[in-house]
């Protein structure tokens, strides 16, 4: 049985324009307003006045945590807390257990995926076998997998030995793939706890200085340019690395960066309070720092928003700082954070949301049928946000299995009201629909795809 | 004020009431009974996740010259060592009700943690918390160098003009940290005395302290009222902190000749234990200039004031 048909009616694409979609058979087509033929007339209809239309998001920075660690999130819980977000695609972290550095585990990761239905996971190889940082993992087996991995990373370590770093830049351009590194010295960052200023010393909390990542970035720009490889910078947080890479791209070196909602909007002030939700890797920056990530994404220096979603048991951020993990959880929040810090403030609009938020991670990742254009026939991924709303971020905003959201308690722009993925609705009206219903979509989906 | 967790938030009044109240104690322990009837029938918890058998007897004797009960909760060897949580240790406690938490842990801000959780209800009183606040160190210097500069007329008396200079380890001491912010909230003013290496990231800018890196230079320019030696640990010579015990005395020790160079009025500071022949020498550290010994029983003093303050339910009580 195939999906049913909707009709969304009055959506505000990123130009301004007003028009109908019609979702059919897992594509999408514009139509005048108040068309009426045969294909309109069955289908369901959505009233879509005063949402911006924007294609499906795509998070190239999330932990999905399974395999081993299922009591933070799972690849259904996870992606049904992206599509909560109005992401439509996610690339899952190599951290798990096993490692993500076989292509058994990216299969795997990727098939959970496809049958929780809510989102396309396209699972992240490590770089090293076990994140070890000493030899390269199969890459190619990766690569030529049914998961088809072109993002590598060793995220949460840095790969600090330079010649490894010169050979998976070099290894990875063999596959069309790219390196995401995790740029942060690890001599320099020894049991770091925040970023490292007058306000970590009067803490009395190690400090991570902004040079132990400025100064991988500047390494790995050259070693990127030395060897013409394409190089990704995961979440960039410090005024000085945006500007490093801003100098990498005026010399033509081909490297593209990503900088995290929370680093965007929150700063090391809240640290304050020794509340562990505050506790991420990389640590919260200055004021300053916020600025330059926002001017950076205004310029395109910065190419990306990536969420790094890191979910942790209540456990894990229920003690005093030094204990806690980092991370925190942000596909859910996203949407709403990038509206306060950079739409709200008049530095991008709608159209740039879309680039940063679906477009260029698509093309980062070498993501297949992903369009951001809404043109006929285009995949039906897209989300219907209503950006005038505003409301108390509180739990029922979470879908995923953690609730560490350090925006718990604040006052959030807009608010995800309907994603779809395939054409059929994994957020119908705010709220996210049931796992079985979305696993059942998927399923026709999969049976017309294979049929048709 | 509900807890003591900092002399960073600390206002001068109440700063002073703190003092004041001291001096009462004080007194109290010059009597041949030592004891007041305040916190008769209260329990204080010492809860030690880090060895300081020095600060736990302070405060045990402190809460015992208050007539509480004492119960001391060390890390090493319990359940604590075997895992179990911040949350669950402090849940404990309240399930047994205590009344007051004194606790000294490794990692900054626990004490904190503790105030602003709901796991337990008691007052805190924070017995120094990683490289972050030793709040009642920092209470316990300034009473003595009250009481040295206006003996029996201290009471009210704050530190306006004071000059005193820090010298050693800084950046990893939560006894300096505490007592740059109580000093200056007294209206002294600090310098820190230490290798570049051991200055806290962004005090230059950012503190309301002088920095110097030369010892007998900072002597000679600002004729210091208080000298404090801050205890060097030897691990930090592993960490490239600086070369060697050697360099590390001859640099920044209170040898005999700096103790010579020193106003014959200068006090000398140390909040234990010593490295003698390393931050100290001997002949500084018995000098009649020394206050060491002062400090110890002032501790007490000290921490009765906050105990009784905290815990003995009369808000309103004035010294």
């Amino acid at each position: 049985m195939s999906n049913p048909s909707y009709l969304i009616v009055g959506a505000t694409l990123v130009s301004g324009e007003r028009t109908d979609l019609l979702v059919q058979d897992a594509r999408l087509t514009p139509v005048a307003p108040n068309t009426s033929n045969s294909n309109t007339a069955g289908a369901i209809r959505i009233d879509a006045e005063g949402l911006v239309a924007l294609p499906g998001l795509v998070d190239l920075h999330t932990h999905l945590r399974e395999p081993g660690f299922e009591q933070s999130e799972t690849v259904l819980t996870g992606s049904r807390a992206a599509a909560a977000g109005g992401f439509t695609s996610v690339f899952a972290m190599a951290n798990t257990m096993p490692v993500s550095d076989t292509a058994g585990v990216v299969e795997q990761v990727m098939a959970l995926g496809d049958d929780a239905g809510f989102a396309t996971v396209r699972p992240i190889g490590a770089v090293t076998v076990g994140l070890a940082g000493e030899r390269l993992s199969e890459i190619g087996a990766m690569a030529h997998s049914r998961a088809q991995v072109r993002v590598f990373s060793d995220d949460g370590k840095c790969i600090h030995d330079s010649l490894l770093m010169r050979r998976a830049l070099e290894y990875v351009k063999t596959f069309d793939g790219v390196v995401a590194q995790h740029a942060q010295d690890p001599r320099l960052t020894e049991n770091a706890q925040m970023n490292e200023g007058a306000l970590s010393s009067e803490l009395g909390l190690k400090g991570w200085p902004a040079v132990a990542e400025e100064s991988i970035i500047a390494r790995d720009v050259l070693l990127a340019e030395h060897v013409g490889a394409r190089l990704h910078v995961c979440h960039v947080s410090t005024a000085g690395s945006v500007e490093v890479i801003r100098w990498a791209k005026s010399r033509g070196i081909v490297v593209t960066a990503e900088a995290t909602p929370h680093h965007l909007l929150l700063t090391e002030d809240l640290v304050r309070s020794y509340d562990a939700r505050y506790k991420v890797n990389p640590p919260l920056r200055r004021d300053e720092d916020v600025e330059a990530l926002r001017a950076g994404l205004a310029d395109g220096t910065i190419d990306i928003i990536a969420t790094d979603h890191a979910p942790h048991p209540t456990e894990s951020k229920e003690s005093e700082w030094d204990a806690a993990s980092f991370g925190m959880v942000g596909l859910e929040s996203a949407l709403s954070v990038a509206q306060t810090a950079l739409v709200d403030t008049g530095l991008l609009q709608w159209a740039d949301i879309a680039r940063v938020l679906s477009q260029k991670p698509a093309e980062i990742g070498r993501l297949a049928d992903h369009s951001h254009a809404f043109e006929p026939g285009a995949p039906a991924n897209f989300t219907l946000y209503d950006p005038s709303s505003s409301s108390t971020f509180d739990l029922d905003r979470l879908a995923g299995k953690s609730t560490n959201s350090p925006y718990l308690g604040l006052t959030l722009p807009g608010r995800v009201q309907y994603t779809f993925h395939h054409g059929y609705p994994t957020v119908l009206g705010g709220t996210v629909v049931d796992s079985t219903t979305v696993a059942a979509s998927a399923a026709a989906w999969k049976a017309g795809r294979t049929h048709g | 004020m509900r807890h003591l967790l900092s002399t960073k938030t600390l206002s001068q009044g109440e700063a002073l009431q703190i003092l004041d109240v001291a001096e009462d104690m004080a007194a109290v322990s010059t009597r041949e009974v030592k004891k007041l009837p305040a916190l008769r029938g209260k329990t204080v918890v010492n809860l030690f996740f880090e060895d300081s058998t020095r600060t736990r007897i302070s405060f045990e004797a402190a809460a015992k010259r208050l007539s509480a009960d004492v119960i001391n909760f060390s890390a090493k060897g319990s359940s604590v060592s075997k895992g179990e949580s911040l949350k669950d240790t402090a849940q404990t406690l309240a399930a047994m009700g205590a009344d007051g938490v004194v606790i000294r842990h490794h990692a900054s801000g626990a004490p904190h943690v503790l105030a602003e959780s709901n796991w337990i209800d008691a007052p805190i009183v924070n017995a120094g918390d990683g490289t972050h606040e030793h709040p009642t160190q920092a209470l316990l210097d300034a009473f003595t160098i009250r009481r040295r500069l206006f003996g029996d007329r201290s009471r009210g008396r704050d530190l306006d003009g004071v000059s005193v200079v820090i010298v050693g380890d800084v950046m990893h001491s939560r006894v300096a940290r505490s007592n740059l912010w109580l000093l200056q909230t007294l209206g002294a003013h600090v310098t820190f005395v230490a290798p570049a290496t051991l200055v806290p990231f962004g005090a230059e800018t950012d503190w309301p302290v002088g920095i110097s890196y030369d010892f007998d230079q900072t002597i000679r320019d600002t004729r210091p009222d208080v000298v404090m030696m801050l205890r060097i640990q030897s691990e930090r010579m592993n960490a490239a902190f600086f070369p060697n015990a050697r360099e590390y005395s001859r640099e920044w020790g209170l040898d005999d000749a700096r103790l010579a160079s020193l106003r014959p009025d200068t006090i000398v500071m140390h909040p234990g234990p010593m490295n003698r022949g390393l931050e100290i020498s001997a002949g500084a550290a018995d000098s009649a200039q020394s206050t060491v010994l002062e400090q110890v029983t002032n501790g007490v003093s000290i921490r009765m004031a906050v105990l009784y303050l905290l815990m003995s339910g009369d808000r309103e009580v004035q010294p």
